[in-house]
């Protein structure tokens, strides 16, 4: 792991220096104010313990880094700080299949 | 690979006849088709909380890969005593799996209920048979053993964000200093890594080797794809993994840095010390369905390789151990921790925290599989955990490429 730059929050992890996604060592809440590579940001949605959130404005086709490697193309626009998950993300291998309401399973690729 | 002197504290265990050790000595009860399950089952019952296990193949049409299964772990070096329960026209060659055991020098002993004369028979005769066994184990001691006979392998199950950045590298450290020592370490799963076979074909111990990995996950790719389904469940989704090439990455994680040694399928046991992957896919058109219906299968498969224990990282939180050979429980989740702490072995998560870093981690694995291998009972063990599954499969034999570095012979090395 390497160590966390300075101007960006402790609570976020960068596991690879190429990465364009911070991982949240803890649950983060909507509203949320914290520094991105030395960006005060306040997150839009809140960012569960381990998700995902863009540490630099991501466009449709980017490909999402972590590990320094491609885990996967953006689907929506995706601001700083921001969420990263099934609704704006998707695999370029197979479909990700979620739990919706509980309910059954929902094919969530995008195309 | 490395010298065969000890470099540190030295373990101990019971020798078999093909010159491998266990760490644990128990009897194990295998039914050899559902029909003879409640049976097998009723025996074991009758031995609550002493170490014998129940394993067993549900189906009654016979299967190549079962039966491979099935005489790897009933020889498996942590068995010391067997019992086959057979209903008596199921297909699955008994004779063969009995001779097999007894010409490992092992007790075993065969009963069919239609030849017994039904449940109640059987059973008194299984739990006077299995009490007699037990006794018999009572007297065998242990020799010492060294770490180049250590068999080590590791799984995912329930896996989450937190997997891939506290437990699965901490596993990955341990993987290192116990290949150093000369132990055999095996990971799995190549359908769960999808998008890492080029990284792993650098690290492959030869060219030849390399193609063969990518050929292995593209077959895990082809094979998932007709599924229509990934290795990707639901809550790996509500645990903040997005992708199924995110969650691999996390996954290899724990195979540490290595080079790869060589490529084995179930049932084969690893020639040498080093890092050895284990293709769990089968081979062919899609048969039989998904080719690991639950984390056990893959625990089930390790053990048929020889593994004597296994490391589980775990996100969510498995509570699962297994029959046979230990379970040890690398929780990577911190607030899972605390949630099913008597369940855990190692608290990863604390990494989150910055309570410890990966290398304490690591080496805190190290020692435990140091103490479980010398019979400390593993949170699973201490709960009375005996998962066991098994089920069809079809493979093709591996091809010499896989297997690159054969054993140097050295004075009394044992594998």
């Amino acid at each position: 792991m390497n160590p966390v730059p300075p101007a960006t929050d402790p609570r976020l992890l960068l596991l690879n220096p190429a990465d364009n996604c911070l991982v949240a060592c803890r649950a983060l809440p909507a509203g949320e104010r914290l520094l991105i590579d030395g960006r005060a940001v306040t997150l839009p949605r809140p960012v569960a313990m381990a998700h995902k959130l863009a540490r630099r404005p991501l466009a449709v086709g980017d490909k999402v880094l972590r590990y320094g490697a491609v885990i996967g193309s953006v689907q929506r626009p995706i601001a700083i700080g921001e969420h990263i998950h099934t609704d704006n993300l998707k695999s370029d291998y197979l479909p990700t299949y979620t739990l919706q309401d509980g309910a059954k399973y929902v094919f969530t690729q995008h195309d | 690979m490395s010298s065969p002197s000890m470099i540190d504290a030295p373990l101990s265990g019971w020798p078999r006849s093909d010159g491998r050790k266990g760490i644990r000595n128990v009897v194990a009860v295998a039914y050899l088709v559902e029909c003879a399950h409640f049976v097998a089952h009723e025996v074991t019952l009758a031995f609550r909380g002493q170490p014998v296990h129940l394993v067993g193949f549900p189906g009654c049409y016979p299967n190549a890969y079962a039966d491979k299964v099935m005489r790897r772990l009933l020889t498996h070096p942590n068995v010391g005593a067997v019992l086959l329960v057979s209903l008596g026209c199921e297909s699955f060659d008994k004779r063969g799996l009995e001779a097999e055991v007894a010409a490992s020098g092992r007790p075993v002993h065969t009963l069919t209920i239609q030849e017994r004369g039904g449940t109640r028979k059987t059973l008194n005769e299984g739990i006077e048979w299995v009490r007699w066994a037990l006794a018999e184990l009572d007297g065998q001691a242990r020799v010492p053993m060294r770490w180049d006979e250590l068999v080590v392998a590791t799984v995912c199950g329930g896996s989450d964000g937190t997997s891939g950045i506290t437990a699965n590298p901490a596993v990955g450290r341990a993987f290192d200093t116990l290949i150093g020592r000369g132990a055999a370490c095996i990971f799995e799963e190549t359908g769960e890594l999808v998008g890492c076979e080029f990284h792993m074909q650098r690290r492959a111990a030869t060219p030849e080797l390399g193609d063969e990995i990518v050929r292995s996950v593209a077959k895990a790719a082809r094979y998932y794809e007709t599924l229509g389904h990934g290795s990707f469940a639901p809550g790996n989704a509500d645990g903040g993994l997005t992708t199924q090439e995110e969650k691999s990455l996390g996954a290899y994680a724990k195979s540490g840095d290595s080079p790869i040694a060589g490529l084995i399928k179930p049932g084969d046991i690893p020639p040498t010390g080093g890092l050895y992957l284990l293709d769990v896919v089968p081979d062919g058109e899609v048969r039989f369905g998904f080719p690991n219906i639950s984390d056990n299968a893959e625990i089930v498969e390790l053990i048929a390789c020889g593994a004597h224990l296994t490391l589980f990282t775990t996100g969510r939180g498995s509570v699962v151990g297994s029959a046979l050979a230990p379970v040890v429980k690398v929780c990577a989740n911190p607030e899972t921790y605390e949630r099913l702490a008597e369940d855990m072995d190692v608290n990863a998560g604390r990494i989150l925290h910055g309570a410890a870093t990966l290398d304490e981690v690591g080496a805190e694995i190290v020692s435990l599989v140091h103490d479980v291998a010398h019979g400390r009972e593993t949170a699973s063990e201490a709960l009375g955990h005996r998962e066991f599954i098994l089920t069809y499969k079809a493979f093709e034999p591996i091809g010499p490429s896989c297997l690159p570095i054969q054993p140097v012979a050295l004075p009394g090395a044992a594998r």
